[in-house]
């Protein structure tokens, strides 16, 4: 059976249709059957992916044990390796993509939804779109080229020098060569690229919620901020945040723009101005090099990703009600 | 009161929202149209970037020459304009077919049975997949056991990242079909693939086009996925695409960071097209979106 829906013309369909006294069946089945394989792919490929991350880093988890998480030694001289870095870069970048992100993402969805005028609605609209369509790459050419001497220039060199010497915050935000590229750098990165993608789902979320419930509560006097406040937030929380918990899924798991800027350190350190990598970064910068229990322990911290995005998925979209957003 | 005063005075508007009620909505509204500028402020950013760099860096040589080895002089992009164009029609083949025949299933066949409820919810999860992961994937599928990189995997691994767009998609607008036309075409007597070729798929046909041209915007910019399948090189790929193929954000992940200055043109040249390329896609969903409304 053809998959191209408009290979036949109408004419000939329609003569067909009238000369056929009974419709055939074989056709009929087999595009059934078609469609059925072809939805059943989706199921193998999500197993495919998972099966080939376990078998793949097998050999790495059962070298290394429960120690390869906690382990920060990557020494590809003696074939040690330790996932901690990877994780904790991973983790941190999130977190960090996260606190800047999300009053970002809820400021734009409620001046779209609540604030902004009727003619502005559409090319913001659109302007937050292809922001978030915009690819990882090129998110990345401008991290390292525009913003990270931005930061190395004015934030890292200026907070370092207030903060040395102090307790806690001066191992935390303290830059041993203020570069600009760093953990904190690549969070804000992920900030920038998860922010219009979480903001289209929650303007759509916000929209969804009747206008009469908006109206009542301007109608006994509330101010825009008790709106949104005690009426949207509580109406559509749920569904935030499944929206916020997908841009997370996409924070752990960015490549590209992380690895432009994040410096790529096989080390850890205490400070977010300093270099370090994530799971992803780091399987992006080494793979192609890499040869036996490297190879495998790469791709167990693929399998470490996987199974962390796949809970963060599957908790979002049960948050999510479907709505036409990707 | 007094007797020779008007019955009533208009006094001036006092507004009887307390001071601190006010306070907290109008910072509300000054921070959401600050985080608002500032995100529209990023995306010119970001464009004006890839104008000022990359115009300066365009020439007739970026679409006729290929990329310059390591410290040759001059140059250009052809050969992973070319392979990028091959890679994602290569993909788009692949999964067209696939996703729209699995967004038929769910929206006409499946319905509200539990295994499309099931296949809905693992194409919401691969929609999201990390695209690294997918690279890794095909990686050990594709490459490891072939003993060699080639287009064929990078072309199914971006097929593995459009493949949940197009079924998304495909089933949301063969929802929007309304039933009726469906039961017209069976009262004439067509078999169901009949009225679904014939009827909803043409009802629904400038929707399916749009998911197309949505995963076509999502894979031409994809980069991680083509490291491990499709590598990149600076010489014209095999007519049978096994090999390296070179491909334009491979390139531009290699030339961006390295110490050549015509290399480093050249990734700003490629940037600016991929960039342009991606968002003129995302435009022209939007448009043929906005006409059918």
């Amino acid at each position: 059976m053809s998959a191209a829906p408009l290979a036949m013309t109408e004419a000939t369909e329609s003569g067909q249709l009238s000369r056929r006294t009974k419709p055939s069946t074989t056709s009929d089945r087999l595009f059934e059957y078609a469609s059925r394989g072809s939805a059943l792919i989706v199921l193998v490929l999500l197993a495919g992916i998972m099966l080939s991350m376990v078998i793949g880093g097998w050999p790495a988890f059962r070298q290394f044990g429960v120690g390869f998480l906690t382990s920060s030694v990557w020494d590809t001289q003696s074939d040690q390796y330790g996932a901690w870095p990877a994780i904790a870069g991973t983790l941190t970048t999130a977190a960090i993509a996260m606190i800047v992100g999300i009053p970002l993402s809820l400021g734009i969805a409620i001046f779209l939804t609540q604030l902004a005028p009727a003619w502005m609605k559409r090319p913001v609209s659109t302007a937050v779109e292809l922001l978030a369509a915009v690819p990882s790459i090129i998110y990345g050419m401008w991290g390292l080229f525009v913003f990270v001497p931005l930061v190395g220039a004015y934030v890292q060199t200026p907070v370092s020098k207030i903060v040395e010497g102090l307790p806690l915050v001066g191992t935390i935000l303290y830059a041993r060569a203020p570069s600009g590229l760093g953990v904190l750098t690549a969070g804000l990165i992920l900030a920038f690229m998860i922010t219009p993608f979480i903001a289209s789902i929650t303007r759509d979320m916000l929209d969804q919620i009747p206008s009469v419930l908006r109206e009542s509560a301007y109608g006994v006097g509330c101010t825009t901020w008790e709106v949104v406040r005690h009426v949207l937030l509580p109406q559509a929380g749920v569904s935030i945040i499944g929206a916020t918990m997908l841009g997370l899924g996409r924070a752990l798991g960015e490549t590209m723009a992380v690895t432009f800027v994040i410096g790529n350190a096989n080390r850890l350190s205490a400070s977010v101005f300093d270099p370090g990598s994530t799971i992803a970064s780091r399987v992006a910068n080494e793979f192609n090099e890499a040869l036996g229990m490297q190879l495998s322990a790469l791709i167990a911290l693929g399998c470490i990703l996987f199974f962390v995005t796949f809970v963060v998925l599957c908790c979002a979209r049960l948050l999510v009600a479907r709505v036409g957003k990707i | 009161m007094q007797a020779d005063q008007p019955l009533y005075v208009a006094k001036p508007f006092v507004s009887r929202v307390r001071p601190s009620r006010r306070a907290s909505d109008r910072a509300l509204k000054i921070l959401s149209m600050l985080f608002t500028a500032l995100g529209i402020f990023v995306l010119f950013w970001i464009l004006g970037m890839l104008l000022v760099k990359g115009v300066s860096a365009l020439s007739i040589d970026v679409f006729t020459k290929i990329t310059p080895g390591p410290g040759t002089e001059g140059g250009g992009l052809a050969n992973p304009l070319i392979g990028s164009i091959v890679l994602t029609a290569l993909g788009m083949l692949i999964a067209t077919p696939i996703g729209v025949l699995a967004g038929t299933y769910l929206a006409e066949y499946g319905k509200a049975s539990k295994i499309a409820d099931v296949i809905r919810f693992i194409n919401d999860i691969l929609l999201s997949a990390p695209s690294i992961l997918i690279g890794l994937f095909v990686y050990t599928l594709l490459v490891a056991p072939f003993g060699g990189y080639s287009g064929w995997a990078g072309g199914v691994a971006l097929a593995i990242i459009a493949l949940p767009v197009i079924v998304r998609t495909t089933e949301d607008m063969m929802r929007l079909v309304p039933g009726q036309l469906r039961e017209a075409g069976a009262a004439l007597g067509a078999p169901p693939s009949v009225v679904i070729r014939h009827v909803t798929w043409r009802a629904a046909r400038a929707g399916m086009l749009t998911g197309v041209l949505l995963a076509m915007a999502r894979i031409a910019g994809e980069t991680a996925p083509l490291l491990f399948t499709a590598l990149n090189n600076n010489f014209w790929f095999e007519p049978s695409l096994m090999g390296g193929v070179s491909n334009l954000p491979v390139t531009i992940y290699q030339f961006a960071s390295a110490p050549y200055d015509n290399w480093q043109a050249l990734a700003w040249a490629g940037s600016l097209i991929i960039t342009f390329a991606i968002l003129g896609l995302s435009i022209a969903t939007r448009l043929i979106l906005s006409k059918g409304h």
